[in-house]
């Protein structure tokens, strides 16, 4: 049987990797240093690379975004890590207005390989400041790609393909997941942007699921095949460039599409799927396609507020009888 | 200062002054498609900073940029076509007049943002200093951008980890609109650099003498990897904050007493007094600064524009799903 490590481990393992193989590529960032990271993703860094190479920053994010890209306009490949999303709000310039185009407004004089690390979502009781989901905004600004893993094993795949990338890379890191294991190879290997994984198949529904809610998606997924119900659990992996054509294929087989997704559905990722499959498969569907996302509202501390207002996998089971049961009755 | 660099300075600001009025002209006359932000009474500081790069050395610069680009070795004719959004401009139309790249001659961009180019000039550094290479990088931004926060976080990494950038604040006394002393706390910029543990200077920004001093210091100690510096020349915003602009916020008679303390006028006097040049050189100079500038001119003019499906070249293929 392959080695099972968890996810954060398998991120650390992939950057180490990088780090070895290409002298260019550092991490950078609050806590990256001798602290090894706020959920030690660079632990052992600073003996294994040196202060230089994994290197501690002020908390100053709108610089850190800023001194990566330009660093990665002279040759470097930095790993800037914002610790959480909702902080790289503070850095917006710098990733949307600067490194994301860059390579544009330059005619492609410049190219920026920098990946700009941040967790996301929810986990417990962060509240306001600590659960966002907000790439939206990221997968919504021309010259950057966004990855979200949700496996172990994408996640070092896709580290890797992020370091490689000459382009600036988004790569989520899901609180829930950074303890999960899997199986992941021990050798360097990369998952090429763009690129979506069907992680169940099926034959009822088409859930396409990002980041902590594929594991959320293949858990309602056991409980629906005990009441007959298969559902087809597709994971973008990328959300920019996203792999339409592997999600229009599934629709095309099951005829029903819900999307679930961690950010808010407002111009969000979710909507941009659904209005994709409309666009592109309006005659495959059976009925309208449906989104389940956080609820329009700020992220409450208290256990049962934030609860309530995020997805879980009996909302996930609950929407897909909703969508099975009115055709079934019908059919 | 040897006598090809006293020379070579006057040149340099004479480019930069006949290519912006040059810009104006065009800009009235419809051949530049938007108001740019011109550089006319400040050439003294992009001359004086440049005079003291190699080409491989990097700067970043504003929305005022041109005179940046040029001192830098950015050649007229990319730059004039670029502003006016032609093929054959610097990015091929894609940046304009507020986005100017020539990687070769170290022009790492012009950035539309106040303050934006701050951390990449501070990145620079940065990728200098881990390449272990004896580059310096230049950030060129306004007195405005010294009220940003990038401004203070940028200083503030710079001169912990003793990055070899030199940050040159031009105070031309308006942040757009506002004046210098209804923005800022303190008279003087060059103070603040005691707050992060570097070197700050004020100099007289339209003394390309003074300038080119100061930048000379702060470049030999960037290069010798003893940290940056902060110099603030201070100097005049001739024109409106873009061409055009009816700066209602300041009086004919504030701009008619800064247009006495022009820069190549002072420089020329002092020349002249020297005996380094005679007016007869000065001419001459002056004349051959005309005609590079209305040959760039002629070639941003009659150069062609864009197809317009050139702006999804870098875009389309790998962002436009499906």
């Amino acid at each position: 049987m392959a080695r099972r490590i968890r996810f954060v481990e398998a991120l650390r393992e992939g950057m180490r990797q990088e780090m070895e193989r290409d002298p260019t590529v550092f991490v950078m960032g609050e806590g990256v240093g001798p602290h090894g990271s706020c959920f030690k993703q660079t632990e052992g860094f600073c003996a294994m690379f040196g202060e230089q190479r994994s290197l501690d920053t002020p908390i100053s994010e709108l610089a850190i975004a800023g001194t990566a890209a330009g660093a990665a306009m002279l040759g470097m490949r930095p790993i800037a890590d914002l610790m959480w999303i909702d902080f790289s709000m503070l850095a917006m310039d710098q990733i949307c207005n600067q490194a994301a185009k860059l390579r544009y407004i330059s005619n492609g004089q410049v190219r920026v390989p920098v990946v700009y690390r941040m967790t996301t979502g929810r986990s417990k009781s962060n509240a306001a400041h600590h659960s966002g989901s907000f790439y939206s905004w990221y997968v919504n600004t021309p010259g950057l790609k966004v990855v979200v893993p949700s496996t172990p094993y994408d996640a070092k795949g896709l580290i890797i393909a992020a370091i490689r990338d000459d382009d600036p890379v988004i790569y989520l890191e899901h609180k829930l997941l950074l303890n999960m294991r899997g199986e992941v190879p021990e050798e360097p290997y990369t998952i090429p942007l763009g690129v979506a994984e069907i992680k169940r198949a099926g034959e009822d529904v088409t859930v396409v699921a990002t980041g902590a809610m594929v594991n959320f998606a293949l858990k309602a997924a056991e409980t629906l095949a005990k009441e007959g119900i298969s559902i087809e659990v597709v994971d973008p992996r990328t959300l920019m460039p996203y792999d339409g054509e592997t999600i229009l294929a599934s629709v095309r087989k099951t005829g029903r599409l819900l999307v679930v997704d961690e950010g808010y559905r407002y111009c969000g990722f979710a909507s941009e799927i659904v209005a994709f499959v409309v666009e592109n498969a309006m005659d495959a569907l059976r009925q309208p396609p449906r989104q389940l996302t956080t609820m329009h509202t700020t992220i409450p501390f208290s256990p049962p507020m934030e609860d309530y207002v995020f997805p879980n996998p009996n909302r996930i089971a609950a929407a897909v009888r909703g969508m099975i049961q009115p055709s079934k009755a019908g059919d | 200062m040897d006598a090809a660099t006293q020379r070579r300075l006057l040149e340099t600001m004479l480019r930069i002054r006949k290519a912006e009025l040059q810009l104006a002209v065009m800009y009235k006359n419809g051949k530049v498609p938007c108001a740019a932000h011109l550089y006319e009474g400040q050439e003294a500081i992009a001359a004086g900073v440049c005079e003291n790069l190699r080409l491989d050395d990097c700067i970043t610069s504003t929305h005022r940029g041109h005179g940046h680009c040029i001192a830098k070795g950015m050649s007229l004719k990319e730059m004039m076509a670029e502003v006016c959004g032609k093929k054959t401009g610097c990015s091929a139309g894609k940046g304009g007049t507020m986005h100017l790249f020539k990687p070769e001659a170290g022009v790492m961009g012009t950035v539309g943002i106040v303050g934006g180019g701050i951390p990449l000039a501070t990145g620079l550094g940065l990728a200098m200093k881990m390449k272990a290479t004896d580059q310096v990088a230049v950030s060129f931004f306004g007195d405005g951008a010294a009220n940003n926060g990038a401004f203070h976080e940028s200083l503030n990494m710079a001169s912990l980890w003793k990055l070899p950038v030199i940050y040159i604040c031009e105070n031309n006394l308006y942040a757009t609109s506002v004046a210098v002393w209804r923005s800022t706390s303190v008279p003087n910029v060059g103070v603040r650099g005691a707050g992060y543990g570097m070197p700050g200077l004020t100099v007289d920004g339209n003394r390309v003498d003074d300038v080119y001093e100061a930048a000379a210091d702060a470049v030999a100690r960037a290069r010798a990897r003893e940290g940056p510096t902060l110099i603030e020349c201070v100097t005049y915003r001739i024109r409106g904050h873009f061409e055009g602009e009816d700066a209602f916020y300041r009086t004919k008679e504030e701009v008619a007493e800064a247009r006495k303390r022009d820069p190549i006028d002072y420089w020329k006097a002092r020349l002249i007094a020297d005996a380094a040049i005679t007016e007869e050189d000065f001419q001459a100079m002056s004349a051959k600064a005309d005609s590079e500038v209305a040959e760039a001119a002629a070639f941003a003019d009659a150069s062609p524009f864009p197809e317009p499906e050139d702006a999804l070249v870098l875009t389309a293929k790998e962002h436009c799903c499906a």
